[in-house]
């Protein structure tokens, strides 16, 4: 399939989920239930994202399962993204260098 | 009006050094996936959106189809369906249909954020100022990490696909350690994510986070659901 198809249809989609209830809708969501599955949404999503393609993301499991640890121990302290995120790839990037070594 | 436009581009500057690294991630990312440096600018400039496009962009390289596309955006996407309602409520009475339809665009997570701060009304100038600076942050940030993965060598490539991943860790761990409910799902989601992965691979990834995420959050919204002041401060 043609890959402007799936820009535009992504695009699109993601528009439309924006300004529907921006254009349209007055009035606030009542339900407990539908917001909370609204506020758990984006940690889910994210989470099921991350795990377990992480582990492969550097095309090594080995590599990037030393990335991963380290963003994660980085990430409990509370670390900037940006800061975590590097940190995570160099680890992984030395990890490869040692491994080539041996 | 200008000054309202001044101020939104102010107020869109942390912002947009934000999505500068982020966005940098993605362009790597594309590029990891054999996607060109057009197709990664041009996903970032049409959806604006950091989870979304990662899912888009697996679905395009598993070459999934047009339904798994939707329906990923729509899950992944939907929590800005709620921040648009939000928003919605504060918008000024100059905010007309029209300004609406080209401002609903630029709705996410932190313009959201910064947007209901405000003490005031909206206006559509802040509201397009707020978008602006965050919009070149985001595009730009894309272009780098394409041009980047290009040119690097390999395996320089390859440890700063980790990049993303790294960032999207750094995002859910620091509330989860906060509230434990939140641990739970971001562990129900990543365990059910692992088990599609290993023991159903018929399942493309799109799916699979679909899948993953709506069982997560139903589960936490039944057993645990989010107290009022929880949900009003989304961040991820």
């Amino acid at each position: 399939m043609s890959i402007v198809v799936y820009i535009a249809v992504m695009a699109v989609t993601t528009y439309l989920i924006r300004v529907i209830p921006f254009a349209a809708v007055r009035g606030k969501i009542k339900s407990r239930f539908i917001n909370s599955v609204l506020y758990y949404i984006p940690y889910a999503v994210l989470s099921a994202m991350t795990f377990p393609a992480i582990f492969f993301a550097t095309g090594d499991v080995i590599s990037s399962s030393v990335g991963t640890v380290i963003a994660l121990v980085m990430a409990y302290f509370n670390l900037p993204l940006i800061v975590v995120a590097l940190s995570s790839s160099l680890g992984a990037f030395l990890t490869t260098l040692i491994i080539q070594l041996f | 009006m200008k000054r309202q436009f001044v101020k939104g581009m102010k107020h869109g500057v942390p912002i947009m050094l934000g999505y500068l690294s982020v966005s940098f991630g993605f362009g790597v990312l594309c590029i990891q996936k054999n996607l060109s440096i057009l197709t990664a600018v041009g996903i970032s400039v049409t959806n604006l959106t950091s989870a979304g496009q990662v899912a888009g962009v697996g679905v395009i390289a598993a070459g999934g189809s047009i339904l798994e596309m939707i329906l990923c955006q729509l899950v992944i996407n939907l929590r800005y369906s709620l921040m648009s309602l939000s928003l919605s409520q504060k918008l000024s009475p100059s905010f007309t249909l029209g300004h609406r339809l080209l401002a609903g665009y630029g709705v996410t997570d932190e313009i959201f954020a910064v947007a209901s701060a405000q003490p005031e009304p909206i206006e559509p100038a802040y509201m397009y100022g707020l978008i602006l600076t965050p919009f070149i942050g985001w595009s730009g940030g894309t272009l780098l990490g394409a041009v980047a993965g290009d040119i690097m060598p390999a395996n320089v490539t390859a440890a700063l696909s980790l990049m993303l991943y790294g960032m999207f860790i750094a995002i859910i761990i620091p509330p989860a350690k906060k509230n434990h409910k939140v641990l739970i799902v971001i562990l129900i989601a990543a365990v059910i994510s692992v088990i599609i992965h290993f023991l159903l691979p018929m399942i493309s990834s799109g799916f699979s986070v679909i899948i993953s995420a709506v069982i997560a959050s139903v589960i936490g919204a039944l057993f645990f659901p989010a107290e009022q002041q929880e949900r009003g401060e989304g961040e991820a």
